[in-house]
């Protein structure tokens, strides 16, 4: 999962301070693993870095620096590439998926798109192997079947999640 | 078995029949509406013997012949004088009574004599007088009406009846046409005894008609029997066990059937009703002649429900409901013959030993009849379904339709063979009775030996009016074109009690050339007349009678009937003559007579006849010569000639057979309706698959058609033989002669036929409709 | 538009509703000969509506439908017929086989549609049902044999008249996986080996996995998946 694309992501809506981008975060999507601060500013650091972030300003006064980030036109860009990529399908990817969809309907794209588009990845890969395994032996058959049963349950995923985007949405955007 | 548990289970059934929706509640109305009508047929038919009992008993109670030519007039002495009429078809009983003393005899329904120019009549009679156009029979019937013959002085309520007042009879009795009674009614009434033919045909009827009824009513409770084994299987999941099924699904029937007595107890009283005002054969009878016996219709009343009940376990039998479903039990065994045929055959040898008894040799048995006809109708619905499987095994070929039915077929044939039972049952028991009918009714149909060519009708005059004057009256009636007069008496060899008597015809040589040819003919001749067409022994016999110069009595006294006895002996010449073939007289073998030729005073012992040709192109010249007879003399006959004779009773039993025939196929035909419908909603998703792959429509309604006609056809085969076989069985119980009537048997199965045909058609539209491809949806 | 060129069947824009149940709203298809299709989406989504369409079944209320050059939605329901019993093979999920027919006859039937004699027509259903593997049921009645045998008659009856387009509506839906897997490995040969295009309505991806290419049916609407990547 890639912090820095959600980071990223979640400037989309606005500027934000370091503190909030990590409140931010652990809300949607950190549940049990918060992040850590050095975590965000190593992020940050490396994002200014490649252009895709601008420090927006920073507050003066008490405390600890807190500079203020906002997104570019590149790490927009960016977000955009990496939400249309299709992920590698794999075993438990659920929370790679579950971040970008989250992410596309805080930033009012479409996520359908993205699990129409993750779909279509995964039966390309269990086309590969359903004609792997229609060509190979038994050792084949039964490594493929194994492969294939996985990468249903992620598509049964994607059904039921695109069946329920729009409550998703509603819950989502509230918080 | 606990009666508890049996009543609480049929409730419960009844209880699902009744809140099962409107689909419930259809299922339970067909069921009531055929099982209703069985009921109501049923009630009406028992009460047949009894209308015929309370007309004869009427019959008998106002009969008026006199038992002899000797009674004396007395102070309770009546003369009767019959003026029976007809008015276009129907039959007028008229009589005119002269009471000769204050004690004589009313007769039933009449409360006072009506006086000379009076006369009470029955209301039937009394409408059609005042009916417009029945102004030649108020000519006819001139007497003011004064009263109104009770019920019980008429056998229907349609009946034509009067008595008029008349005086002056007593001299009209020379023609033996008028009666001195001292009491109406049968003397000695013979002891009730039906004719046997009449009570075989009355037991043929009754049951020919009730098997199929029977066999309906067995359908009728199985209708909507796929939804209702679903609903019982859903019972059987929450835990009910098979029997309490089976109970259940009888109280179901029960139910529909309990509400089908009450149902046919309405129709049965509207039957009742109607029957009492309707002529049915020109004869009507009353409501309460047509009151069932209280045993019978507790009879009915307790074993129908049974019935319906019994009927429903039995079917159940072969189902076996299972808490996820209905198995029908697994393939059945291959049908056996032999069983099927000792049905049919059982019938067979049950009426067989009754076989040329007829009418004379006493009553038939009636169990064994019953039993007898009852099998061999039964049998048909047994041996049916072997037939069908056994010819459906045979068939291939043929188109797509075809295969796709005979397929079916073979698979269910059962099914099939039970949807045309009840039909292939009423045709059989109906083509037997049209046997049977026509049969008896040709015993009842004889040549008259009358050539209407030759004269349309004939008045016999009662012997007051001369027949010159009378014959003169006709010259100028209104219709008739010609008119030839005619007299016949008897001549004998002896003053009294004559060997033999020979029949003298009187009439000018113009008459007498209509009944035989002659070289020469002038007034005052006499000849002698052999008949070619009959017993010439006989004519042998009588040649000393009409010897030129025999002695010979005219009128001589036989009997009782005492005669003028007048001495006539013939001319010295008495010439040959040749009987004509189509001669107006019957047989005019004997002395043709000219009118000077007999003594003056034999002219009053001769009856006159008077032959009419009719201007057909007069509407109604028939009722004008009646009318005109009746002027003449009131107690003259006139009839209309017709190369046969025969009651048209028969003919139209035939059709209210015909139509109850028709009646009990159309009620068959909606159960077969509602069957076929069930049938195809449960293939409602194969039919669209069928479609999809590109079934053409037509295809589809062939194979239903086929599906319905081949059983439909084996089973008109087998009815038509079963129902032919009973007519000749029936036919040889009767003593009459064997002959099929084609027409009947192909109009009952062509009615058969009819029927498939016009359920097919109507299944047509829901078939196409369910073959849309909405049926291929799964949502 | 034209479909492209090479496309077997193609639909443009198609609508359907059913009362005020709307089942196709703006839905869009094409195959190439050859092509195995499947066509996913939740159910209600209006996919058999769209393979009902797609095979002249229904007519559509608005949008056209190419077959070979030719418009569908102009045919006469007696044409439509015609061409679903030459050019087009069905394999449904259930209740497809006639009952009292065998399952060589079963096989046949679509043939003897085409009225081709029985005794041909039988031939070739047997030829058909070795490929299939299931020659040893012919004289069985559907009734007699398993779920995955009576599909495999249910393809073999589809493909004997040789369609050019086979339309299978969750032809797996009531077998288990082997058995699916079976039939579609059957299908999806055959149809290869005659060069038949398949529509394959499914929901199941594994079932997918056979095809070469999917769209997605939501809400009436369809999502040609390989544009779109």
């Amino acid at each position: 999962m890639s912090i820095g694309h959600t980071l990223l992501g979640l400037l989309e809506s606005g500027p934000r301070h370091g503190y909030d981008l990590k409140r931010a975060f652990d809300e949607k999507f950190g549940h049990d693993r918060p992040l850590h601060y050095g975590q965000v500013y190593s992020t940050m650091s490396r994002l200014l870095k490649h252009g895709l972030v601008e420090v927006d300003g920073i507050e003066a006064g008490g405390g600890p620096e807190r500079k203020r980030y906002a997104i570019t036109d590149a790490g927009v860009t960016d977000v955009e590439q990496w939400l249309a990529t299709p992920e590698k399908p794999e075993e438990y990817l659920q929370s790679t998926l579950y971040t970008k969809v989250v992410l596309a309907l805080l930033t009012h794209r479409d996520a359908t798109d993205i699990l129409d588009t993750q779909r279509a990845e995964h039966l390309r890969s269990m086309r590969i192997l359903t004609d792997r395994k229609r060509k190979g032996d038994l050792a084949d058959q039964l490594i493929c079947d194994h492969a294939l049963f996985h990468l249903e349950a992620d598509l049964r995923w994607l059904e039921l999640t695109a069946a329920r985007l729009d409550k998703l949405r509603a819950e989502v955007v509230a918080k | 078995m606990n009666v508890r548990q049996w009543c609480r289970d049929l409730g419960m059934g009844a209880r699902f029949a009744l809140t099962g929706g409107r689909e419930g509640w259809v299922r339970m109305l067909l069921t009531a509406v055929g099982v209703g009508l069985g009921v109501a047929l049923l009630l009406l038919t028992t009460a047949l013997p009894h209308i015929l009992t309370a007309r004869d008993r009427v019959e008998d109670a106002r009969q008026d012949f006199s038992a002899s030519y000797d009674t004396a007039k007395a102070e309770n002495s009546l003369l009767v004088a019959v003026t029976d009429t007809q008015w276009h078809d129907k039959n007028i009983r008229g009589r005119l009574l002269e009471p000769e003393g204050s004690r004589a005899p009313l007769p039933p329904g009449v409360g006072r004599f009506p006086a000379k120019g009076e006369m009470v009549a029955s209301p039937a009679l009394k409408r059609l007088l005042s009916s417009d156009g029945a102004e030649l029979l108020r000519e006819r019937i001139p007497y003011r009406i004064t009263g109104t013959i009770g019920d019980d002085g008429l056998i229907g309520s349609r009946e034509l009846a009067y008595y008029a007042g008349a005086e002056d009879l007593a001299p009209h009795s020379v023609g033996a046409r008028v009666t001195r009674l001292t009491a109406f009614g049968n003397p000695n009434p013979s002891p009730e005894r039906a004719d046997p033919v009449l009570i075989l045909m009355t037991l043929v009827v009754f049951v020919a008609l009730l098997t199929p009824v029977a066999v309906f009513i067995a359908a009728a409770v199985r209708f909507g029997g796929e939804r209702r084994d679903r609903r019982l299987a859903a019972l059987r999941l929450v835990g009910s066990d098979s029997r309490m099924t089976r109970r259940i699904a009888a109280g179901e029937a029960l139910a529909g059937s309990l509400l089908g007595l009450a149902v046919g107890a309405v129709l049965f009283l509207i039957g009742r009703q109607v029957a009492g005002s309707v002529e049915v054969m020109g004869e009507s009878f009353f409501p309460n002649y047509l009151d069932p016996s209280p045993t019978l219709v507790a009879l009915v009343a307790v074993a129908v429900p049974s019935a319906a009940v019994l009927v429903t376990l039995l079917a159940m039998r072969g189902v076996v409901v299972e808490p996820l479903g209905v198995v029908r039990t697994a393939k059945p065994p291959r049908r056996r013959l032999w069983w099927r045929l000792l049905v049919p055959l059982a019938g067979l040898a049950m009426l067989y030993p009754m076989i040329g008894k007829g009418r004379r040799n006493g009553d038939f048995n009636q169990y064994l009849v019953t039993g007898g006809v009852l099998l061999l109708l039964v049998g048909v619905t047994a041996l049916l379904p072997w037939l069908v499987e056994a010819f459906v095994a045979r068939l291939g070929g043929g188109g797509v339709s075809w295969q796709l039915a005979v397929r079916r077929l073979q698979l269910s044939s059962g099914t099939a063979a039970r949807m045309v039972n009840g039909i292939a049952v009423a045709v059989a028991g109906a083509i037997a009775l049209q046997m049977l009918f026509a049969g008896v009714e040709g015993q009842y149909t004889r040549d008259t030996g009358q050539d209407p060519r030759r004269a349309q009708m004939e008045v016999d005059l009662s012997g007051h009016t001369p027949l010159g004057a009378a014959r003169a009256e006709f010259a100028g009636a209104k219709g008739v074109r010609t008119s030839v007069a005619l007299s016949t008496g008897q001549v004998g060899g002896k003053r009294r009690e004559p060997d033999l008597t020979a029949t003298v015809t009187v009439g000018d040589c113009a008459a007498l050339r209509e009944v035989a040819r002659m070289p020469s003919c002038r007034d005052g001749d006499v000849f002698a007349v052999d008949n070619p067409y009959s017993d010439s022994e006989y004519q042998k016999e009588l040649r000393p009678l009409m010897r030129p110069g025999a002695r010979v009595w005219i009128d001589p006294t036989q009997g009782e009937a005492r005669g003028r006895e007048i001495a006539w002996t013939l001319p010295a010449t008495v010439r040959e003559a040749t009987a004509r073939k189509d001669s107006l007289q019957g047989d005019p073998s004997g002395l043709l007579v000219t009118p000077s030729a007999l003594p003056a005073k034999a002219l009053s012992t001769v009856n006159g006849h008077i032959y009419l040709r009719l201007d057909e192109a007069v509407p109604d010249a028939q009722e004008h010569v009646r009318t005109t007879t009746a002027r003449i003399d009131p107690l003259a006959y006139s009839w209309t000639w017709a190369a046969t004779e025969q009651s048209n009773r028969y003919a139209s039993l035939r059709t209210g057979l015909f139509l109850g025939a028709v009646c009990v196929l159309a009620l068959i035909g909606a159960s077969l309706l509602v069957s076929q419908l069930e049938q195809l909603r449960e293939r409602r998703k194969l039919l669209s698959s069928l479609l999809a792959f590109g079934t053409r429509r037509r295809t589809l309604g062939l194979s239903v058609l086929w599906q319905t006609a081949v059983p439909i056809t084996l089973g008109l085969l087998l009815a038509a033989t079963v129902g032919l076989t009973l007519g000749t069985v029936l036919l040889k119980l009767t003593a009459t002669p064997v002959s099929v009537d084609w027409a009947s048997v192909l109009s009952l199965t062509g009615a058969g036929a009819a029927v498939v045909l016009a359920v097919t058609l109507l299944s047509l539209p829901p078939l196409v409709r369910m073959m849309r491809p909405e049926g291929l949806r799964t949502e | 538009m034209t479909p492209p060129p090479g496309t077997l069947l193609a639909a443009e824009n198609l609508r359907k509703a059913y009362g005020p149940t709307v089942a196709l709203d703006g839905a869009e298809f094409s195959i190439h000969p050859g092509e195995v299709v499947a066509v996913m989406g939740p159910s209600g989504s209006g996919k058999s509506t769209l393979l009902h369409c797609l095979a002249g079944i229904v007519p559509p209320d608005s949008g056209s439908i190419t077959y070979d050059g030719r418009e569908l939605a102009g045919m006469s329901d007696a044409g439509r017929s015609a061409l679903r019993r030459s050019e087009f093979g069905f394999v449904f999920q259930f209740g497809q086989l006639v009952p009292e027919l065998t399952c060589v006859e079963n096989v046949a039937l679509p043939l003897r549609l085409n009225g081709t004699s029985r005794k041909a027509a039988e031939r070739a259903a047997l030829s058909w049902m070795e490929r299939l593997e299931v020659d040893g049921l012919k004289d069985k009645r559907p009734g007699e044999v398993s779920g995955g045998q009576g599909q495999r008659v249910a393809v073999a009856r589809a493909l004997v008249t040789g369609p050019r387009v086979l339309f299978a509506d969750e032809p797996t839906g009531a077998l288990d996986s082997l058995n699916g897997e079976r039939v579609m490995e059957l299908l999806t040969d055959a149809a290869r080996s005659t060069n038949a295009a398949v529509v394959l309505v499914t929901h199941e991806a594994r079932v997918a996995a056979y095809s070469d290419r999917e769209i997605v049916v939501r809400d009436g609407r369809s999502r040609d998946m390989e544009r779109a990547v």
